[in-house]
This record gives structure tokens, C-alpha cells and sequence, in this order.
């Protein structure tokens, strides 16, 4: 009885404290990200990332002296309970804007809600239908899969090669991958000569590789994430194929050379600029944001940031940025968000506007090229 | 004529995948010989092999036949544990019954080593480097040559070992008539523990050398084990030629399905074969139908 005395006046001097210290309640951001589950690789940087920043945001005096409070919720990777969560926050948490979820699924199925709510949710997920055709209160910060697909074709189109072949893995990334490089194949004048798949799970991919050898292909694109590009990198030296090999942003972490080991030298593939931030010309708008990045991610996790981390960083300054300017109402947050331009995050530069709420061009992608166990930029 | 090289190649490559299957379904074999039991931990035992090496090599430091004698060890002794503690404590079991028991097994590993090891896919170096070896137009590894050739040793070994020693023909003698064997003064349970010591360690080795060329994650038994379990069925579950047979087979038609037909069906082919096995010749390919004496 007199622990819970001792907690309760505790916990109200702790109370008065905290309302003394802040003049205004904090804005408060709900976040949805799968830190658990299949998708953990996904949402775990994203969690960190997200809470870090806006550690950073409150001490340095919150935004228009206002501090954020970010609510998060794990959703497993679940759809079903990304739902649930996406009502908790509106309903009961009364948050302004959502950032996450993590992935595509889970996004698409929490939109009808934020809709409904009027609240605005800037998706970290990759999915092009999240935001298109463009839904009013829905941004995103991840890059399109579509963009990825015109930094390879405009490169080959640079070394005028005209016939490839495309070899992409038999899940929602790959299908994905597979649909854009079908669909803008006309449009850069290339023509593919060869489509297979492989099972994500599968270990040998000679044979799919023996048929491109025969074919007539001047490049060979992979669409995948680990391992099976890297089992495709061995197979591919291992048959000798000679025509150069292309590969997804799927793959764009130094885990994919580990793997490769010497079958990943002279590989091409877009990736987000966080790979190659050192290597960036000082030009570069996203140079600074990036280092920052990088550094902080570092000092706090010890580990590397990586892309991941990187969509959350930019929804949190996004929704920063637009609160300053629109006010702390989830209609003023979202308008400010829709006039959003050059904003300069992890992804790329960002120009919202009424038709585009993904908000980048393929320039969020740079070229890189896999030299001694290393990446360096394709010029 | 680039036709035939390619088809030289698919079969090249099926042979060599054929091999894998081969040696897990051998293991599969040495359980089901002496129990009667279907071990679908099997594909756990191959994982156990793959990673446990690369962390002795990784993390302890080992030189390379150090960190694989560690591995293949280890495993068998946690083949050893098992039988001693799930399957050697029920009496009277159906096999239907063990083999939900082996399933569990499987999961049960299979989440220990996402813990223990995370969700990463890692690679084991090749053991005798990555110069492609080209043989009538097709281009095989040479981590291929040791999978080739660890599995015709195996398959050597387990001839002798069944064939010409006391414990090998006990095994046999155990898997045609339990009770007979144990009339005779065969001690049952030993014969089932050695079995599972022994699958164990063809299971660690195969996931050994098969690690350089498919890497290795938490979950590459599922996959693995299905697949040796097919070759299994299509060799009659006999623990010789037969399932190396089959083994080769299926490594070939999935190839050669992969590359001729679409490569959308990879798996599906293999499953499809199985299916087909066990309505047509559920006694196998290669054997003869047996008549059971009651």
C-alpha cells in the first residue's frame, strides 16, 4: 500500500513535472512498422530510425517549439493487424498522421481507413499502387520498383544493347519487377528475347542460365533479393555466360557480395544513394542529408543505416517539414505535404504534388557496379 | 548444335543437383531401413551440417576439415539426442505417431538456429576454389566433383556397412521383423540409435558440401528434405542404388523441365513425380514387387 502511494505521488510530481516543462501537449504521430515477422529486416531499421529522429527533433526544441510524440505499433508483417492498429491510433490514440506500414500489403489494407479518417499516411513500403492512381491522403516515401526498371533500361540504352533476357524470382518482388520491365521494355526500344523464374527457395539456376546463353541476349537482367541473385551470379560464372549481368536494388547491400564472393565483379545494379553516400559528388542535394544519416544511424546502433531506415528517416522529416508549414491538423499536415518540393531525404529528392505522391524520379536511383568486393558508381 | 550443348548442360546440372538429393535421400533411407519411421527432421540434420560449419569456421575460428569434423559431430550427436529422447521413450508408438514427432523435431531445430543464428542466408567457401571445369561443352564446379564424389563413398560405405558387418545386417534384420530380431537377441533400440547416429551424419555431410554452392539459412531443410524424400520414395526407400537413382533422375528431370519447358514448374515437376510414384509403383522404381509373409 505504501509502494503504491509512493508510485502514484511519483508518478503525478512526474506528471507536473513534464506539463511544466512542456507549455503545449506534443504532437502526437502514430507509426505502423513489422518489427516482427518475416518482414523484420524491413521494419526493425524503420522502427529505430523513426524513434531516433524524433529524439533528435525534441532535442533540439520540437517543431515550432512543440514537441512529437511517436506512438508505434508492430504489425507483424499482418495485414489484419495492421488494420486493427491503424484504428487504434486514429480512434484511440488521436494522431495526426501515420507513417508505415513497412510493407506493401499491409499499407494497401490500412488506406481505406486513413481515408475514411482524413489522416495522413506517408507508406515506407515499395508497392507503385499504393500510390497510384493517387489517393488523397496517402504519400510514400520508398522508391517505385518502376524507377529501378529505367535507370537499367536508360543504362543499356547508353551501351546501345537492345536484346535482353530477364530472369526474376517467382514472388511479389519479382512479379513485380517482372510487370515493370515488361511494360516499359517499348518504351526504351528494348526487346526481350528470354523470360523465366526461378523459386525463391531454389539453389541451382543453370539451366534457366544455359537457355539465356543461348539465346541471342546482349544482357541479362535478375530480379530478386537474397540469395537466389547470388546463386545466379555463381551459375552465371560458372557457364561462362560473357554478357554483362544487371541486377535489382533488391540486392543493393553488401550482404549480396559476401555471398557472391568473385562471381559479383563487374555486376550492375540501381540502388539507393545511402550505398555510396562517401562516393556521391559534393553536388549531390542528398549528399549532406545522407551522411547525416549515416553517421547518427551509426553512433546509436552500431550499425550500418541502410535503405530501410532510410524511408522511415524521410517520412518523420517529411511530416516535419510539414508541420511547420501546415500546422499540427491532419488537413494542414496533408497540404503541406502535397506542396512539398525538392525536399532532399534518404530516397531521393522529394516533389510532391496533386498527381504524384510517391514524389521521386529515377535520379533516386544511382547505377553502381560491384569492383574488387566493392561498389563504385557507374558514370 | 547449340541445342545439344545445352542439353548437355541441363543434364550436366541435373546430375550434379541430382547427387544433393541423392545423399539426403540415402539418409532418409537408413532411418525408414532399420525403423520403419519416415525422419522428416532429415532436412534439419543437412541444414545443421551447413551452418554449424560456417560457425565453427566463422566464429571459432577452426581451419576448414576442423570446423566440418566439428559440424558433422555435433550434428550426429544431436541425431543421438534425439532418438534418446523423443523417439526411444515411447512404447508401442505407431509410425504414424514417430513421424509427427520427427516433424515437430524439425521445427523445433529449425527455430532454435533462427535464434541461435538469425534469418541470414551465409555462404561456405568452395573447398577447392571457383574455376569452372568444362566437360563436353557443359561447365560443372568443382565443389560439384566432391558432392560426386562423397556420395559414391557414402553409397560404398553403406553397401559394406549393411551388407558385410554384424551391425549393418542387425539394422536389416530389425527393419523386415522387429520382433524376430529381438527374438534372436538383437537389441532393438541400439540398431534404431545407431540408425539415427548414422543418418544424422550422412545429413551433416551432405549439408556440408552441398553449403559452398547453395548457401545456407535457417530454413533450407524444408526444401532439401523434401526433395531427398522424393528421391527416397522413388529408389523404394531401399538404402543403395536405388535412391541414388533416383536422386539422379529427379536432379535431371527438374533441369531439364526448368530449361526445355518453363521454369515455373521447377518444383512442381519433382512433386508431380512423387505423386505419380506413389500411385503407380509405391514400391519404388527399381524394386521388384515383394510379397509379404505373414
Amino acid at each position: 500500500m505504501k509502494k503504491l502511494v509512493s508510485t502514484a505521488f511519483a508518478s503525478f510530481a512526474l506528471f507536473c513535472l513534464s506539463t511544466a516543462a512542456l507549455a503545449a501537449p506534443p504532437i502526437k504521430i502514430g507509426a505502423l512498422f513489422a518489427v516482427t515477422g518475416p518482414a523484420s529486416f524491413l521494419g526493425e531499421p524503420e522502427r529505430n530510425t523513426a524513434q531516433m529522429v524524433v529524439d533528435e527533433i525534441n532535442k533540439a526544441g520540437g517543431v515550432k517549439g512543440r514537441k512529437l510524440e511517436l506512438i508505434t505499433y508492430d504489425t507483424g508483417g499482418d495485414a489484419t493487424k495492421a488494420v486493427q492498429l491503424a484504428n487504434k491510433l486514429v480512434k484511440n490514440d488521436k494522431v495526426v498522421a501515420i507513417i508505415g506500414p513497412s510493407t506493401t500489403g499491409d499499407s494497401m489494407a490500412i488506406i481505406p481507413i486513413v481515408e475514411k479518417a482524413q489522416v495522413p499516411l506517408i507508406s515506407c513500403a515499395a508497392g507503385s499502387k499504393i500510390t497510384e492512381p493517387v489517393k488523397k491522403w496517402v504519400f510514400k516515401t520508398a522508391q517505385n520498383d518502376g524507377l529501378a526498371v529505367a535507370k537499367i533500361y536508360e543504362q543499356l540504352k547508353k551501351e546501345k544493347k537492345t536484346k535482353v533476357a530477364i530472369l526474376t524470382v517467382s514472388d511479389g518482388f519479382g512479379a513485380s519487377g517482372r510487370e515493370q520491365l515488361k511494360a516499359q521494355a517499348a518504351h526504351y526500344g528494348i526487346q526481350i528475347l528470354s523470360d523465366d523464374t526461378y523459386g525463391p527457395k531454389d539453389t541451382d539456376m543453370t539451366a534457366q542460365l544455359a537457355k539465356i546463353r543461348g539465346s541471342q541476349a546482349q544482357a541479362l537482367i535478375c530480379w530478386g533479393t537474397n540469395p537466389g541473385p547470388a546463386v545466379i551470379a555463381r551459375n552465371a560464372k560458372q557457364l561462362g555466360l560473357t554478357i554483362p549481368v544487371y541486377m535489382s536494388h533488391g540486392v543493393s547491400s553488401k550482404k549480396f557480395i559476401e555471398l557472391a564472393g568473385d562471381a559479383a565483379e563487374g555486376i550492375k545494379l540501381p540502388s539507393g544513394k545511402v550505398l555510396v553516400a562517401d562516393l556521391l559528388p559534393k553536388t549531390d542535394k542528398q549528399k549532406p542529408s545522407l551522411l547525416a544519416f549515416i553517421k547518427d544511424y551509426q553512433n546509436h546502433f552500431r550499425a550500418e543505416g541502410d535503405h530501410f531506415g532510410g524511408h522511415a528517416w524521410d517520412a518523420v522529416m517529411l511530416l516535419k517539414g510539414a508541420i511547420e508549414k501546415g500546422g499540427d491538423t491532419p488537413a494542414g499536415i496533408r497540404n503541406a505535404l502535397e506542396n512539398t518540393r525538392n525536399f532532399p531525404g534518404i530516397g531521393g529528392v522529394f516533389s510532391y504534388s496533386a498527381k504524384d505522391h510517391a514524389g521521386l524520379t529515377k535520379d533516386a536511383f544511382t547505377l553502381v557496379e560491384v569492383r574488387k568486393k566493392d561498389w563504385v558508381l557507374v558514370k | 548444335m547449340e541445342l545439344l550443348n545445352q542439353v548437355t548442360q541441363f543434364v550436366i546440372s541435373g546430375l550434379a543437383t541430382g547427387s544433393i538429393y541423392a545423399l539426403i535421400g540415402l539418409s532418409f533411407a537408413i532411418i525408414f531401413n532399420s525403423t520403419g519411421i519416415i525422419n522428416f527432421a532429415q532436412g534439419e540434420f543437412v541444414m545443421l551440417g551447413g551452418v554449424l560449419t560456417i560457425f565453427s569456421l566463422n566464429v571459432l575460428h577452426l581451419p576448414l576439415l576442423a570446423a566440418i569434423v566439428v559440424a558433422v559431430a555435433v550434428t550426429t550427436i544431436i541425431g543421438l539426442v534425439f532418438e534418446r529422447l523423443a523417439i526411444r521413450p515411447l512404447k508401442n508408438a505407431t509410425p504414424l505417431m514417430l513421424i509427427i514427432i520427427t516433424i515437430g523435431a524439425s521445427i523445433l531445430i529449425r527455430g532454435l538456429v533462427m535464434l541461435l543464428w538469425g534469418k541470414d542466408t551465409q555462404a561456405l567457401p568452395a573447398f577447392s576454389g571457383t574455376d569452372p571445369i568444362s566437360i563436353a561443352g557443359a561447365t560443372l564446379l568443382p565443389q560439384h566433383l566432391w558432392i560426386f564424389g562423397v556420395t559414391v563413398l557414402v553409397i560404398i560405405g553403406c553397401r559394406l556397412f549393411f551388407n558385410h558387418t554384424i551391425s549393418g545386417k542387425a539394422m536389416r534384420a530389425c527393419s523386415f521383423n522387429r520382433r524376430a530380431a529381438n527374438l534372436v537377441g538383437i537389441s532393438v533400440g541400439r540398431m534404431v540409435l545407431f540408425s539415427f547416429v548414422i543418418s544424422a551424419a550422412v545429413g551433416a555431410l551432405a549439408g556440408v558440401i552441398i553449403a559452398p554452392l547453395t548457401m545456407t539459412a535457417y530454413d533450407v531443410g524444408v526444401m532439401l528434405g523434401l526433395k531427398g524424400f522424393c528421391a527416397a520414395i522413388m529408389g523404394g526407400m531401399g538404402s543403395g542404388l536405388g535412391t541414388v537413382l533416383g536422386g539422379l533422375i529427379l536432379g535431371t528431370l527438374e533441369s531439364l523441365g526448368a530449361g526445355l519447358i518453363s521454369s515455373g514448374y521447377k518444383d512442381a515437376i519433382a512433386f508431380f513425380i512423387l505423386l505419380l510414384i506413389l500411385f503407380i509403383r509405391p514400391q519404388g522404381l527399381f524394386k521388384k514387387g515383394e510379397t509379404e509373409r505373414v
